[in-house]
């Protein structure tokens, strides 16, 4: 899988941007909504398609080092979950696709580069 | 980084979910600063983690103490919580005995302990039913 600069990623499919740099890399996908599953399972560099917007969603991007959140299904962060993202350098995307929609979206553009 | 290593000390707030997770992300920026491998970072990052929200979830918070080093990091997790009535049940992967109200944040999947012992090299387990738990978790560099 081609490594995608976020801002391109954010382009091409659309994406709102919430918060956080877009200079950064994204290498992979991962999708999930429990915490501890999501945390032993995403990798570095994963763009992180999830339906969570609280605020523990941000320690686990940045302890995982995840590229970059995509909030499914035009789920909003509230301000406290925006302030620690910035705080932790955590990119957060909203987005009306489903998981799956975004999946498929994003299988297909980082496989062709 | 001297032979006699260096400690972190921090209270995990039993209280508050929103900063669950900071001593975490406050290990791995000091391991980054001191120059350990990613996987090593990684590894301590999510089974600090994991202990720290097992802490605010089941024992109202606790302490962790973090000794690092040149060839090993430990965890020292302290709680004077309820206790674990059935710890190899509580290791089972998706055993979990944490309240609707926890689940719906995205916690209570029961991979807590095992992530724990996944991530680390060895895990010890002290626990007494109503005094609270001790866990000590070691990863090698």
């Amino acid at each position: 899988m081609m490594p995608m600069k976020l801002n391109v990623l954010a382009e091409r499919l659309a994406l709102t941007h919430i918060c956080g740099e877009l200079d950064k890399d994204a290498s992979g996908v991962y999708t999930g909504d429990l915490l501890s599953w999501v945390m032993s399972h995403v990798e570095a560099g994963d763009v992180w398609i999830t339906i969570m917007s609280n605020i523990n969603v941000t320690a686990v991007a940045s302890l995982t080092e995840a590229a970059c959140v995509i909030l499914a299904e035009c789920v909003q962060p509230d301000e406290e979950t925006i302030q620690a993202a910035k705080e932790k350098n955590v990119t957060i995307f909203s987005d009306p696709r489903s998981a799956y929609q975004l999946c498929c979206c994003l299988g297909a553009i980082l496989s062709d580069g | 980084m001297t032979d006699a290593g260096i400690n972190f000390h921090f209270d995990v707030d039993g209280e508050d979910f929103s900063s669950a997770g900071a001593a975490s992300v406050e290990v791995k920026k000091n391991l980054r600063q001191l120059g350990f491998p990613p996987d090593v970072i990684r590894k301590v990052a999510i089974a600090m983690y994991e202990g720290e929200i097992n802490m605010v979830i089941h024992a109202n918070g606790g302490t962790a103490d973090v000794f690092v080093l040149p060839d090993e990091i430990t965890m020292v997790l302290r709680d004077q919580g309820p206790g674990i009535a059935d710890v190899s049940l509580a290791m089972q992967e998706g055993f979990s005995t944490a309240r609707d109200n926890i689940r719906s944040l995205g916690f209570g999947a029961g991979m807590g302990l095992p992530n724990m012992k996944k991530y680390t090299d060895a895990m010890e387990i002290e626990t007494e039913l109503g005094k609270g738990t001790k866990i000590v978790m070691r990863v090698k560099i």
